[in-house]
């Protein structure tokens, strides 16, 4: 727990350092680690949902921490209904979600699954986001929306409560026909009884429904009569999101609401000493006031760009960062700096994975390479700029509009900022204007902690509203990552060993290292580590070493790079060995079929395998291939690239992708199709770089994402393999910087091991 | 006091001249449709249509923009190419997160009035607005779909 805090709050160099955001630091990971028990879970435990009873309920830290176990122990998340579905007289149906849409298609999802079993056209649903309780921790006892777990987690409960409804308002229905249960149907909100023709909206038998005790062995439907399970349902959010209608945090507004800009500190962890000229922005057209947040100057004012006028006029002396070193983000912190500390790292490695002898087979190998790899910062560039609103109401309580991945964490968060119980905070969880990991709880990253401080101070409702830039500076990021691979070789060119030494910091291992005590970070190694390649002999070692700066959970986590260096290595390997790439794959593959079907069907995708170059119209393209196992899914992507003017153009991406089993084909393909675009835009363009202490990009023009220009073709074909239910959000997007990565080489010779490929003049 | 022309409604401001018309249309007039990205012009979550031409509302000083038909997407239906635009939106399901759909059909809308069917070189020079949800290849497709 010391290391989490110190990481996540760098120590202050100056004595006008506000202790609150310390001690909600410290609050945050005491909240995470109760009740008793708990701290023993494995990731592996939590993330395969083994047989773990330990945590039902282990992460609710909503409530005071004994009332916890005893409110785990009577509440089983996803089973009391009238938590989940609100049926109205007119038959509307509204669903409370435990998860935050965002992009993903949650909640079209859900409808879709409690619609199947319920009997209710997933068109008909409204699905909102549920306010904390411990009802809606569905993952293994925990809430959040991210891991891609969404789907995968809630699906059973979701069919069961969905099922269990419908059974309910048939026992109604049947009190009040005087009519046998058996003898009764559904069809689309309505308990039928066909002999007669009689016909009960759900609606009108809600009450009685629900008070009736519902049964737990209620039979489910059979997947083979799915109706809207398993179908591209349109989603339930289009039309507001193609006319403005679509309500984010942002859009927000409470009466008598005052609206706040801030200026974060230029060096992070530094802190106001004084401001010069407060009287004069005071005065200035709108001011409400002036405030000294926690490294930050706020200004409220009646409206945000009157706010945001007044906050940059303010003259503010800032504490001195620390001068050097890697403990706090100090005046000479540099990327560059960084990643040399990581490559020249000579401690003992901890194993992450090891199988047979490496040692030995380097011994005997016919041919021993080595290769560096290292992946720099990255921002979430989530198109909505973070902001947050807070009021205090007249019975006490505390209402906060947050974008937030985890409501019942920033409830608790938020409850000890403001000096209240959490019940007594109404925390409300908007549409997210995209995620990709961003609202996680990240300390000084995330707005509504002002929002409440301000709210407190003006004696008024506030929203705090980030600018671009701020949110440049305050982002929690994709941690620069690095690693060293060496592979032996035997005469025949196949690979005999594999070695990995990984020297960085995850982000799970950062915010919830009090959680998961496993000194091996599972997301700083994975995809390092679980590969499916029969490579007999393997070490891969883990050392941690804490960045400085503010890190985050990004689209796929540790994936997003470690997919990119293991397979690029892997093209390298083939490359000694004289193997063909996707020959090599099939060969080290031959005993897993799932695998080895979806290298078949991306290649046949793509008219067949081959590496190239070869002519397209004039010009030479070249094409690479990867795979990935990301989130409980499995992918091959393939890449074909040309290069002109030492600039990289993807023409084609071709990802076959195998979740085991899906809800809904069109959604998975969309999500599919976004991850390809974030992680070509990783590939191609993104880097966070840090010099002199600072952040080098404060806006779109300095960090360039992926625009219409760039964007490549992208067919996706989904295979349901019939494999447990793996994650859909992230999986696409881990194998695209390899496969990229390999056509290049295979296109120029130029094998590229530390990205964006921006950087790196590339010449055919 | 500034006036303006927003979708066939006039409205008065009490605004400073340099406030940028994004923020007019947002915060003064509760005109939530029209979104902050970037606030330099790079992203296009704030266009808006000025006199038919699509325009990024956050480099637009309130008081260049004179008696101006602005139009925005809260009012889109009510313009018959726009309504395309947003039925062509929905059958080809572009959106997900939805955050820069607002500045997207506004974009578009414009294109498709200036040209009625738009190549693939003019939806890609038209079509500039960023999404980071990567639903390019939806949105070209709603657009040639609109276009008929």
């Amino acid at each position: 727990m010391d290391r989490l805090l110190t990481a996540a709050s760098p120590s202050p160099p100056s004595p006008r350092k506000d202790p609150l955001e310390l001690q909600i630091e410290a609050q945050s990971a005491i909240a995470l680690m109760k009740p008793e028990g708990v701290s023993n879970l494995s990731r592996r435990a939590f993330l395969g949902f083994g047989a773990s009873a330990l945590v039902l309920g282990a992460l609710l830290p909503s409530m005071p921490v004994r009332a916890q176990a005893a409110a785990a122990a009577a509440v089983k998340p996803g089973t009391r209904i009238p938590a989940f579905l609100v049926i109205g007289k007119d038959n509307a149906v509204t669903l409370l979600s435990p998860f935050v849409e965002g992009g993903q298609g949650i909640n079209t999802g859900l409808a879709q699954i409690v619609g199947e079993e319920l009997d209710v056209h997933p068109s008909r649903f409204t699905v909102e986001c549920a306010p904390p309780g411990p009802d809606y921790a569905v993952i293994n006892g925990l809430r959040m929306t991210g891991g891609s777990f969404s789907t995968r987690s809630s699906y059973p409960l979701m069919r069961r409560l969905g099922a269990t409804a419908r059974d309910l308002m048939i026992r109604a229905a049947s009190a009040k026909l005087k009519i046998k249960p058996q003898d009764l149907t559904t069809d689309d909100g309505f308990v039928v009884h066909a002999a007669s023709g009689k016909r009960l909206s759900y609606g009108e038998l809600a009450p009685a429904a629900l008070a009736l005790p519902p049964r737990d062995d209620v039979a489910l439907r059979d997947p083979a009569g799915f109706r809207y399970i398993r179908q591209p349902v349109a989603r339930l959010d289009v039309r507001a999101k193609s006319t403005g209608r679509a309500v984010y945090a942002i859009d927000q507004k409470l009466e008598g609401m005052l609206y706040a800009a801030v200026r974060h500190a230029p060096n992070q962890g530094t802190a106001v000493e004084a401001i010069a000229n407060e009287a004069e922005v005071t005065a200035m057209p709108g001011v409400h006031s002036v405030h000294t947040l926690p490294g930050a100057v706020a200004v409220a004012a009646d409206s945000w760009w009157r706010a945001r006028k007044a906050v940059e006029a303010l003259s503010v002396s800032w504490s001195a960062p620390a001068r050097s070193g890697f403990d706090t983000v100090a005046a000479d912190y540099a990327s560059d700096g960084l990643l040399a500390a990581l490559k020249s790292s000579r401690e003992a490695g901890l194993p992450a994975e090891a199988e047979g002898d490496a040692a030995a087979a380097f011994a005997k190998a016919a041919k021993v390479i080595e290769a560096e790899y290292d992946a720099p910062y990255l921002i979430h560039g989530q198109l909505e700029p973070p902001s947050s609103m807070a009021r205090f109401n007249p019975d006490g309580t505390l209402e906060l509009w947050a974008p937030n991945q985890m409501p019942e964490l920033f409830q608790s968060v938020a409850a000890q900022a403001a000096g209240l119980a959490p019940e007594k905070v109404i925390l409300h969880s908007p549409m997210l204007g995209g995620f990709f990991g961003r609202h996680f709880l990240y300390g000084s990253a995330n707005p509504f902690l002002q929002a409440i401080q301000l709210a407190k101070a003006a004696g008024r409702p506030v929203k705090v509203l980030w600018s671009r830039e701020e949110e440049f500076r305050m982002d929690a990021l994709r941690p620069l990552s690095f690693s060293r691979f060496r592979a032996a070789i035997g005469a025949d060119g196949r690979p005999t060993a594999i070695q990995a030494r990984t020297v960085g910091e995850g982000p799970l291992g950062r915010w919830f290292g009090a959680v998961f005590k496993d000194p091996v970070d599972s997301s700083a190694v994975e995809g390092i580590t679980e590969k499916p390649y029969a490579i007999p002999n393997r070490r891969m070692e883990y050392v941690k070493f804490p960045h400085p700066v503010t890190i985050a959970f990004w689209r796929s986590v540790g994936h997003s790079m470690n997919d990119f260096f293991y397979e690029g290595f892997l093209d390298e390997i083939a490359d000694a060995g004289g193997q063909d790439p996707f020959a090599l794959r099939m060969e080290l593959l031959k005993d897993k079929l799932r695998h080895r079907k979806l290298l078949e069907t991306v290649a046949a995708m793509s008219g067949g395998w081959k590496r190239g170059p070869y002519e397209v119209d004039g010009m030479r393209r070249a094409r690479g291939v990867s795979m990935a196992s990301p989130f409980g899914s499995e992918t091959a992507t393939i890449a074909e690239v040309s290069v002109q003017g030492g600039e990289t153009q993807v023409h084609t991406v071709w990802v076959a992708f195998d979740p085991g089993s899906i809800v809904n084909p069109a959604i998975v393909k969309s999500q599919v199709e976004s991850a390809v675009a974030l992680g070509l835009s990783a590939t191609l363009f993104e880097e966070l770089v840090y010099k002199d202490g600072v952040r080098q990009s404060h806006n779109f023009d300095d960090y360039p994402i992926l625009s219409r220009r760039s964007m490549p073709a992208v067919h996706v074909e989904i295979l349901e393999s019939g494999a447990p239910m793996g994650g859909v959000g992230e999986p696409g997007l881990p194998g695209v910087p390899p496969a990229v990565v390999n056509a290049v080489a295979a296109l120029t010779g130029q094998r590229i091991r530390s990205l964006p490929l921006a950087k790196n003049k590339i010449g055919v | 006091m500034t006036t303006l022309r927003v979708n066939g409604r006039a409205y008065q401001a009490a605004v400073e001249d340099d406030t940028p018309l994004l923020w007019v249309l947002r915060d003064t007039l509760g005109l939530t449709g029209t979104k902050y990205g970037c606030g330099i012009a790079q992203c296009g979550a704030c266009t808006v249509m000025i006199d038919g031409t699509a325009t990024r509302s956050c480099q637009v000083p309130v008081d260049s923009v004179g008696d101006a038909d602005i139009r925005t997407i809260d009012a889109i239906e009510e313009d018959p190419v726009g309504r395309k635009v947003v039925e062509a939106w929905v059958a080809m399901q572009v959106p997900q997160c939805g955050y820069c759909q607002s500045g997207q059909v506004m974009a578009a809308t414009a294109l498709l009035k200036q040209t009625a069917h738009p190549s693939d070189g003019d939806i890609a020079d038209a079509m500039t607005n960023l999404c980071r949800c990567g639903t390019y290849n939806r949105i070209a497709a709603a657009i040639r779909q609109a276009a008929g």
